[in-house]
């Protein structure tokens, strides 16, 4: 991987040849392979290390959640474009031969399914207001989370660093304003000592989600001029277009009146979470460093297996 | 105009502000209004004047106050005329 070469299907082709990453025919999703995920392990061991003292509280959900609840948080409102719901078969036997001869014709057989009730996560911390929610009030110290999860995005890419399944971890701190702004400004600066402690070229920018058309134009802006998301960017397939591998967001009370995560007097809780990309990080970690974990300079190494 | 545009977003259920209450600058997000709210705003009021707002337009400070939400729609009127 020559560091001076920026290029999305270029690197995800090195990444195949020097088997990093596997194909399965389908862009976006990749087998990974074992020294791949030992760096994202060891990564994750990291952040913990840096995030232990804070004494989250650690769930881990599945990467399908309940669709009632995505729709709730009001997901389809702002990327419909992202989001996938699961289909399955629930006919009878005559529906199921059906099925089978619209497949033998080669015929759009999908029609035969319908939607359950799961839809994929589409970032880690979307399980967990709901969950918050059903525990009553959100005491005046507030609430720490530490979460991961394999989150699904519809949006098919040659650029390995934007797969359809990919991992986050984050934190999520739900409490007032103050203390979200606090842990948003707080793990900026973690985050940002972690990377740099890889030796990879940082800087951290004022960012917006990628918010459905026209509409979403004007949300974006006005989570600009609002300075509510931040995101960490690392070049992996650009040097002109970075990519982002944490984010640091505040939503303000948008969960906290959607799930009606309140505290006993009543007030809308803030939240706010700070996301790792881990299939980001691992693969800036190969771009910057070469296909050979052994060779990795040894600051780099001793980060990740040195503690 | 302002009027047109009182009336118009009163009637709005997805717009849940005592518009009654406010001055014309007064800040609609001081008075509650969403990112989700002035979105549902910016919409009925296209329709309403038959406009499109461009998107160096589509701004939190477009839709901060009645008297500029008036002034942005007075002076796409005038343009498309």
């Amino acid at each position: 991987m020559d560091a001076s070469t920026f290029d999305a299907k270029t690197l995800l082709d090195d990444l195949f040849d020097n088997g990093i990453l596997f194909e399965s025919g389908v862009d976006g999703l990749y087998g990974r392979s074992g020294t791949f995920e030992e760096v994202i392990e060891r990564f994750e061991k990291i952040v913990l290390k840096v995030g232990g003292p804070d004494k989250a509280t650690r769930i881990h959900f599945p990467p399908g959640m309940a669709r009632a609840a995505l729709e709730k948080t009001g997901y389809m409102k702002s990327f419909p474009q992202l989001a996938g719901c699961v289909h399955s078969f629930m006919g009878d036997e005559r529906d199921h031969a059906r099925l089978l001869g619209m497949m033998g014709r080669g015929e759009d057989w999908t029609e035969m399914q319908e939607a359950t009730e799961v839809a994929m996560t589409p970032a880690a911390c979307y399980p967990l207001y709901p969950t918050v929610a059903r525990q009553g009030p959100v005491p005046a110290e507030g609430l720490l989370y530490e979460l991961s999860s394999y989150c699904f995005r519809h949006e098919p890419s040659k650029d390995p660093a934007r797969m359809q399944l990919f991992r986050q971890r984050e934190y999520i701190r739900i409490g007032a304003a103050d203390q979200v702004q606090a842990f948003q400004k707080s793990w900026m600066e973690r985050g940002r000592r972690i990377i740099e402690e890889l030796d990879l070229p940082c800087e951290v920018e004022v960012a917006n989600d990628p918010f459905f058309g026209r509409t979403g134009k004007m949300m974006a802006n006005s989570q600009r001029d609002q300075t509510l998301k931040f995101e960490l960017l690392i070049p992996v397939t650009s040097i002109e277009k970075p990519t982002a591998c944490l984010s640091f967001n505040n939503h303000q009370d948008h969960f906290g009146q959607s799930w009606g995560i309140r505290f006993a007097d009543g007030n809308p809780c803030h939240s706010g979470c700070v996301g790792f990309g881990l299939e980001r990080i691992a693969l800036a970690l190969f771009r910057h460093h070469g296909p050979d974990v052994e060779v990795w300079p040894a600051k780099v190494r001793h980060a990740l297996w040195g503690a | 105009m302002i009027d047109r545009i009182r009336t118009l977003l009163a009637q709005n259920p997805m717009i849940p502000i005592d518009f009654s209450a406010l001055s014309d600058n007064a800040s609609l997000y001081d008075a509650g209004l969403t990112s989700f709210a002035s979105v549902q705003m910016m919409l009925a009021i296209e329709e309403e004047f038959d406009i499109e707002f461009p998107e160096e337009k589509l701004t939190r400070r477009t839709f901060s106050s009645i008297a500029n939400i008036a002034a942005a729609v007075s002076e796409l009127t005038a343009e498309s005329v």
